[in-house]
């Protein structure tokens, strides 16, 4: 990916409506994403566009990825294996 | 250097609720407005807002907006104003039902009204019982609000520029604001946005705190780039904190997990709520909770490596209790602590929410500034509506509901003297021939720098300043010291330095402009917190305690007016509240107590 549009996909990541994503987010742009094929990458910038809570919902497992959603699954597991402890 | 003039009749800094609410005002009548925004305007964080919007609608059960304003004036703890907050409240339900009209999905009774439930300290008669005043949209109040004014913006014809950080307020040498200049993300380049009218509705500035339950996005734009142009900054010192968020992240874990048995323990496994509340315990009130928590970090019992959490335990529960009980914070626990709940106890932390301070506005929405005597003297041209502004309605502590309805009734009365104004006002006025060069200078230096600061690094340095000397529970000593440290932190914020010098979407950069933004507010909150010698609201002091001479440590005699926190040479002023309302009699001071 470019500068300009990794730069542009972080901002769009690191501010979020909700806390929730930019922690989620930024924990994963820099522990996951250059792991990505160019494929997912581009899924990626793909997933980040949806509304927050929609994201959130994903993200946490509070919803699967079904219907038009459904090819995010892969991507939204790896996002959610990549949790830290921060209090340290 | 030539820089790009824009001009506009208003241009209105942020696209959360208050700037959409204003730039409603302004494009309906006609004006050529333009909003700037730092994210898409549906990415503000108004979206996380979900408790709902305060009305007195008495569609649930009779209410009146009297009562309203005695919840408001009692939770500010006699610190709103209160002509301010008459009339807010008076506003609150045509404010709601507007809201509806642009097409906001309200829940509805069964007969089609807007529902209403109770929240928090709201109360019918004058404080005898809880009242339905809260209107909601599922768990999704913030974000179908500002969905229904973007849309309605849009109709309008409101010009928005979206991934634009505004960098400055541009002021003549009579005072009177001019605009803004503002960076495009996208190249890098600085534009002058040259207007008649700029409204400021840029929300709060929580990040200042280590853990704080706001996005990464409030950095308190706004207020920076009012203090950098010499308005002061008003009760910075108050500050909405919740007991329990997860230490190191923020996010907020529900008062519900005490309630269902969690317990408090400190770093020798103590449950530490037995020695301050010994009945109640871990269900103490809020404020209990927090101090407690705070005496044990800072008596050198808290846990992890700075030693500056406790843990939240509900390993001896049920794990099934848990899973259908407290749905969210197992996964809660794993994703932003790394620990299972039900195997491990949770860190947490008391953590920051709301800001009540900000830009001293009149409930016209017009920016006033104490001068020739005269403390609420209007800065011609300027305006402030949300949490970046201070009306005062909220004073020492705000009611939960009462920060959607402030950002829509101040948004659109902003709104609406911007209009009124520029009706009655002339043609833009000159700028001043150096318009941009404080911003090209300050981006100038953080791009040429050398061996300066490290961002991340001064920006955490001010985090665990806040947190430990001025957080929720406060204390003397701690707070003379803080006022050093944060003079320290300040030396660095000003003497940053990037590695990456790239024009086109520097985020870096970026977040160089914003601690510029944020070390504003700190100081502010520092000082202003170490001066006020009660407490009062969210500003709680050990050394203010509760007496019988002074309930609750609050001394009207010698606290009872607004502090004015001065960023040209750091010094405290005061101004009286005002305890008369436009209508109704005064709501007469007593001692704070539910």
């Amino acid at each position: 990916m470019e500068r300009a549009d990794y730069e542009r996909l972080r901002w769009r990541c690191i501010r979020r409506a909700l806390l929730e994503l930019d922690i989620t987010l930024t924990r994963f742009l820099d522990a996951g994403f250059a792991d990505l094929s160019e494929a997912e990458q581009a899924a990626f910038v793909d997933l980040v566009a949806l509304e927050d809570h929609e994201l959130w919902y994903l993200v946490s497992g509070k919803e699967e990825c079904e219907g038009d959603l459904a090819h995010f699954a892969p991507l939204v597991e790896k996002i959610r294996k990549c949790s830290v402890r921060l209090a340290d | 250097m030539s820089i790009p003039v824009l001009k506009f009749d208003a241009v209105i800094v942020g696209a959360g609720g208050a700037g959409l609410r204003s730039a409603i005002q302004l494009s309906e009548a006609g004006l050529k407005t333009a909003v700037l925004s730092k994210v898409f305007p549906t990415r503000s964080h108004t979206v996380a807002a979900q408790g709902g919007v305060a009305a007195s609608l008495g569609n649930s059960e009779e209410d009146h907006w009297h009562w309203h304003m005695y919840d408001t004036v009692k939770g500010s703890d006699w610190l709103g104003d209160q002509d301010a907050i008459e009339f807010m409240v008076r506003k609150a339900n045509e404010c709601v039902v507007e809201l509806e009209h642009y097409g906001m999905p309200f829940d509805r009774t069964d007969n089609g009204k807007i529902y209403q439930r109770p929240f928090g300290g709201h109360m019918s008669n004058f404080g005898e019982k809880p009242v339905r005043r809260s209107c909601a949209a599922a768990d999704r109040t913030g974000h179908a609000m500002l969905h229904a004014m973007y849309q309605r913006n849009v109709k309008a014809n409101t010009q928005f520029f979206v991934e634009w950080m505004a960098l400055d307020l541009i002021r003549d040498s009579e005072g009177h604001v001019l605009g803004v200049t503002a960076m495009e993300m996208e190249t890098g380049q600085v534009v002058i946005f040259h207007s008649r009218a700029t409204i400021f509705a840029t929300g709060g500035a929580g990040r200042i705190f280590h853990s704080s339950t706001n996005a990464f996005i409030n950095t308190g734009d706004g207020l920076g780039m009012a203090a950098r142009a010499g308005i002061p900054l008003e009760d910075m010192e108050f500050w909405q904190f919740h007991p329990t968020g997860v230490a190191g992240a923020g996010v907020l874990i529900t008062e519900g997990v005490r309630g269902e048995g969690g317990i408090l323990r400190n770093a020798n496994k103590e449950r530490f709520m037995e020695r301050y509340a010994p009945n109640a315990k871990d269900l103490a009130s809020r404020d209990v909770v927090s101090r407690a928590m705070t005496t044990e970090i800072n008596e050198g019992r808290g846990c992890g490596l700075n030693k500056d959490y406790v843990l939240l335990d509900i390993t001896h529960l049920d794990p099934n209790v848990i899973m259908k009980r407290l749905p969210g914070i197992r996964e809660i626990g794993l994703q932003f602590a790394g620990v299972d709940c039900i195997k491990e106890p949770l860190p947490v932390v008391p953590t920051c929410h709301y800001q009540m301070g900000g830009i001293p506005t009149h409930y016209s929405g017009r920016v006033v500034v104490p001068q020739d005597g005269n403390p609420n003297t209007i800065v011609p041209g300027f305006y402030a509506a949300g949490e970046c502004a201070c009306a005062s309605v909220h004073g020492a502590n705000r009611l939960g509901t009462n920060s959607l309805l402030d950002l829509l009734v101040f948004g659109k009365s902003a709104g609406d003297s911007a209009v009124e104004d520029l009706k009655a006002g002339k043609a833009h006025r000159d700028l001043p021939k150096d318009a941009a060069e404080k911003s090209l200078s300050r981006i100038a230096a953080i791009d040429n720098r050398k061996g300066g600061a490290n961002v991340h690094e001064t920006r955490l340095a001010m985090q665990r300043t806040m947190q430990t000397h001025a957080g929720v529970f406060r204390f003397g000593d701690l707070l003379k010291t803080g006022v050093e440290k944060i003079l320290e932190v300040e030396k660095a914020a000003r003497e940053l330095e990037i590695k990456d010098k790239s024009l086109a979407w520097n985020t870096a950069r970026s977040e160089a402009l914003e601690m510029e933004n944020l070390i504003e507010v700190a100081k502010a909150t520092m000082l202003s917190a170490e001066a006020r010698k009660e407490s009062r609201g969210a500003h709680v002091r050990d050394d203010a305690p509760d007496t019988p001479e002074f309930p609750n440590g609050r001394n009207d005699a010698e606290w009872l007016k607004h502090t004015l926190f001065n960023p040209v040479d750091n010094s405290i002023s005061y101004k009286p509240v005002n305890m008369q309302p436009l209508t109704v009699e005064t709501i007469a001071l007593k001692t704070r107590s539910y």
